[in-house]
This record gives C-alpha cells, structure tokens and sequence, in this order.
C-alpha cells in the first residue's frame, strides 16, 4: 500500500482535473487554429479558380447582369500605388523619428511622451485616419480642388504604418549595442555620420522586416480607403491619376462583396486570393529571415 | 614636437560639420513631434466637426437611437451599444480561448516544432485582412450558422438575447469573426507574458507538491495575469475600432434591438456605411459618432498603458 504512494495514480482527483484542464487546453488551441485553416483553404478554392491571365490585364466591369465581370487591373495597380505613397510618407518619418527616440532622446519626459503617443496612435481605429484625411484633405479639396483621391488615402495608410515604422526603428536601434557607438565616436566621427554609417546599418534587417511588415499589414487596410481614396473602374494611366478617385484590392473586395451578383463575388474572391497570397507569403518570408537572424546573431 | 602640433591643430570639428550634426539631430526631433501633432489633429479635427452636432444634440446623442437623415434627427444609442455589446461579448468568448491557446503554446504537453506551428499559425491569422474575413464570412460563415440560429432561436428564444427570428446577418455572426481577429492578439500577448514568468516559480511550485494545473492557476496565471490584462485591453480597443469584417456581417441596420440574431450597427460601421455618401448636419453627426468611438478606444488604450507600466512583471 505505503509502495503504490510512489507510483503515478491516474484516478487522483487531481491527476483526473490535470488531464481534463490539459485536453481542455489542447482544444482551445486547435480552435485557435481552425479559422486560419478555414480561411486560407476557401481563398485557395474559390479565388485560386478564378485566376486567369485576363484578371490581371483587365478593368473591372460595372456590376449589373454581366456574366463577364473583367479583371482587377486597376485594383492592382491602385493597391501598388496608394501603398507606395503611404510608404514614402511613414518611412521617413517614422525612421526618423525612431533615430531621435533610440539615439538622441534621453528617457526624459519627452521621449516618454513620444513613446507613450506612439502606443495610443496605434490603438487609433483604422475607419478613424480615414475620417481624419476626409475632414482634412478630402472635404475641403486642399490638393488642388480634387476631393477623393489616391493621394489622400495614401496619406490615410500612411497613419496607421506610422507608429509601426517608429516602434520597430526605436526597438531596432534600442538592440545595437553601445560598444559600437562608442567605438565610432572614439575615432571622431559625429554623431549622424555614427547613426547613418554604423547604427543604422547594424539595425538595417530587423527595421526592414518590421517595416516590410507594416507595409503589408497597410495593403490590407480598407476602412481608411472607403472614403479618401474610394473606388475606381478605370485604368491608372499617369501621374495625374493620383488626384482621382483610386481602387485598390481591399476596396474592391468590400464593394464586389456585397453586390448581389455572382460575377463580381467571384471577382472579389480572386482579389483576395491575391492579397492574402502576398501578404502570407511577406509574413511567412520575413518570419524565416528573422529567425534566420537570430541564429547567425553576432555579438 | 612639429609634427605633434600639426596633429592637434585640427582636433576641434569643422563649423560646416557641427552645423550638419545639430540638422540632422533637428530634423530626428521635428519627425518625432510629428507623432504628436497627428494624434492631436487627429483628436482635434474629428472635435471640431462633430461641434455642429454636439451643441445640438448634446449628450442626448448618446442615448437615442433616432437616426433619420430625411427629418434631420440623430442619436447614435444603436451603434454605441452594439460597439459594446460586440466587443465585449467577442472579448467574453475569445479571452478562454486565447488564454487556453497561449498555455498550450507555453506548456510542454507536445513536442516544441508542434507548439511553434501552431504559434505561428495564430500569428498568421493576424495578417489575414479584415475585408477578406468579412468576405469569407459572408459566403461560408453565414450558411454554416444559419441552422444552428434557428436551432438557438427556437430553444433560446425565451432570453432576450435570442429573441428575434433569425434573418441573414447579425450582430451573434459579427461577435464571431470579432473573436476570429481578436484570437491571435490576446494569444500573442498572453504567451509573450506567460514566457517571462520565471522558471524557478514554477520549480518552487511543483518543490511543494503542486500538480500541474494547480501551478498554472494559483502561480503562473496570477504572476502573468497584469500582461494578459493589458492584452486584453489592447483587443477591447481593437474589436471597438474594428471596422470592415463587422460592417460586412452586421446587417447594418439602425433598429434597436436587445437581440443578437437580429442585424445591428456598431459606430465604426455606422461610419463606413454612410460617410460617403453623407451631407449636412449628418456629417457632423457621424463626426460626433466618431469622436464617441475615438474617445472610448483611446480611454482602453490609455487605460491598458498604465496597467502595463503599473503592473509590469518584477522579477
């Protein structure tokens, strides 16, 4: 009896609530998993099957009792160009906001309030940039009298990229370490040939994989777009075309999804094959590089 | 002796230099302010817009669900509860799920390149676009439940939550695919903070007898639980903001109702459905809406920061 004390008694009540708590936990976890699954195989399906070369050469077509809904074209294109526009606003910016916070800022009350305003933007609600940019840009027709724009929702994007690209710049400088600067600093060189010849480039993977990140994560974004950029049928032909009315993939989703015919939802499962296939395959590419970096490591 | 000379002679920087360094630290300065000023353009530029509407309506805006362009009147008591109602019960179901998730991940009941794909799956479903979970929701999620609404309709229907025949969307469909996106949030978050609970807390714990579960509930969990607050703030705010899979799914409509199986409204659909094509005083009264869905959000978030700093993990 005294013997049996030692050995791994299965009816113990809390061995009997151990295994229930434990499959308990292993079926949250295959919950968890489940939506992905579901997902990415409806996309793979219902969109893969829609993928012909004339999609990506062609205008969408106006909905209506039309068998032949067209391509995405424009969408493409449109997604392209409005990410670029918010890239070439939130890079700058938010790197170098992230340099001053890492490299100049000392702890004090200001960077603190920085910091602290770079969380609370990131809680903004999305649709809220989009509202922002309609108020600013959009209602009162500063850029040169046009009201819906690619321009603006490139603007509206480049909001929500903003806190990301300063917290991974911030978090990414935070990681060189000091002896590095200190080195540089000692044979004389000034504090932004230090920042732009050796810190910056010692972080340089770990900000463009947050950066690269944060681009995907905007190409996906739609409630800023419903209303700055809105949607577009034609064909973006130059330059001009920025002060126009854009489409984009993720609107063009929105909109084709709640038509009530089925050639336009077909289109809308084709965007979104393309997009969530571009942005996994980002995800996935940088996750690998980053664990990657982590291994080869130096220092 | 000479040559010394000639060698210290140029010790001090060139003006031209200085000047470049103090331009380069000003403009790292200026970048960074325009954090600030945007959030408080932001905060100030949706106010200002909604003035219209708040000198009129007043604080009555928040408690009537009257919401006719066509006799110029506005409340916006529909969309607020349904942001809180969605959010909050979506909250209710994913915060076991996540939390279950991120034990899972953190524990060792398999192998780790097991643990790890599941991680990285829940991360990954992060990225999926809303717009796309709304679109599947609408195709694949809405046929799916329909049977079981009517099922739960029909023996539930005497609780006031399910009191309304089912019909297509609904605000119980738009509370799913809340948890959907919220999931990998609370998970990544609970799991970041799980992880940094010391090891030698659980050691102590399993020292003194403690079987497993008992460790995870009376150790653990207590010592993690200020971060998996704070995560389950950040998904509050997140599901209050969330925007397009609920707009697609909701039903949009502004008819109060207690019911989840009848279609609702929540503020940032409100917005999405009318903005575009909105004009006078309703414009100003969706900025009004909007400022209500910004200051709540920010309130959470703030909110969530402090318990961060005040409660950080002190090991």
């Amino acid at each position: 009896m005294i013997m049996n004390s030692l050995y791994y008694q299965k009816k113990l009540s809390r061995n009997v609530g151990d295994k229930f708590f434990t499959s308990l936990s292993v079926f949250c976890a295959l919950i968890a998993i489940l939506p992905l699954i579901f997902v990415v195989t409806y996309i793979l399906i219902k969109g893969g099957s829609q993928i012909t070369p004339e999609l990506f050469t062609l205008e969408p077509n106006p909905p209506g009792d039309d068998l032949d809904a067209g391509g995405i074209n424009p969408a493409l294109v449109g997604t392209l160009v409005i990410t670029t526009i918010a890239s070439l606003i939130s890079i700058p910016v938010g790197v170098g906001g992230g340099i001053y916070l890492a490299e100049y800022s000392k702890g004090g009350a200001f960077s603190r309030f920085i910091r602290f305003g770079v969380n609370v933007l990131a809680g903004v609600p999305s649709i809220i940039a989009g509202v922002f940019i309609y108020a600013l840009i959009v209602s009162t027709k500063i850029l040169f009298g046009s009201m819906y724009s690619g321009l603006a929702g490139g603007m509206a994007l480049s909001i929500l990229m903003l806190p990301t690209v300063i917290k991974t710049t911030d978090e990414g400088l935070k990681l060189v370490p000091n002896e590095l600067r200190y080195a540089s600093l000692g044979i004389g060189a000034s504090m932004y040939t230090t920042i732009l010849k050796i810190t910056l480039p010692t972080a340089f993977r770990s900000i463009a994989t947050g950066v690269v990140l944060g681009i995907a994560r905007a190409a996906g974004e739609t409630a800023p777009l419903i209303f700055t950029a809105l949607f577009s049928y034609y064909y973006i032909v130059g330059i001009e075309d920025l002060f126009y009315e854009m489409g984009s993939l993720a609107v063009l989703i929105y909109n084709f999804a709640l038509e009530p015919y089925d050639a336009q939802n077909k289109l809308a499962w084709a965007a979104s094959f393309i997009l969530v296939i571009s942005i996994l395959t980002v995800n996935i590419f940088s996750r690998i590089l980053a664990a990657f970096t982590e291994k080869t490591k130096r220092v | 002796m000479e040559e010394k000379l000639t060698l210290f002679k140029n010790r001090k920087r060139f003006g031209i230099e200085k000047n470049i360094d103090l331009i380069f630290k000003n403009t790292a300065l200026a970048l960074s302010s325009l954090v600030a000023i945007v959030l408080f353009g932001i905060i100030l530029v949706v106010f200002f817009q909604s003035f219209e509407s708040f000198s009129r309506y007043g604080l009555n805006f928040l408690v009537t669900s009257e919401w006719n362009p066509v006799k110029d009147e506005y409340g916006a008591f529909t969309a607020i509860y349904g942001t809180l109602v969605t959010s909050l019960l979506s909250l209710l179901i994913t915060i076991p799920l996540g939390v279950g998730t991120a034990i899972f991940i953190t524990e060792d009941f398999v192998p780790k390149f097991v643990r790890e794909i599941v991680g990285s799956f829940v991360e990954l479903l992060a990225a999926i676009p809303s717009v796309v979970l709304g679109l599947w929701a609408i195709f694949v999620m809405e046929p799916f439940f329909r049977e079981f609404f009517v099922f739960l309709h029909k023996f539930f229907g005497w609780i006031p939550l399910f009191s309304s025949e089912p019909a297509g969307r609904n605000s119980l469909l738009a509370i799913l695919i809340l948890v959907v996106m919220l999931l990998p949030i609370v998970t990544s978050i609970a799991r970041d903070t799980l992880n940094q609970v010391p090891k030698k807390l659980r050691n102590a714990a399993y020292g003194i007898g403690a079987s497993r579960w008992k460790t995870i509930f009376s150790v653990i969990l207590p010592a993690a639980l200020s971060g998996i607050m704070a995560g389950v703030l950040l998904a509050l705010g997140r599901a209050m903001g969330e925007t397009m899979a609920v707009t697609m799914i909701i039903g949009n409509s502004n008819a109060f109702s207690w019911s989840l199986l009848s279609p609702g409204y929540t503020i940032s659909s409100m917005l999405a459905n009318q903005f575009g094509e909105a004009d006078g005083s309703q414009v100003s009264s969706l900025f009004y809406a909007a400022f209500v869905l910004m200051i709540l959000s920010l309130v959470v978030n703030i909110f969530a920061q402090w318990l961060v700093k005040k409660f950080s993990l002190k090991y």
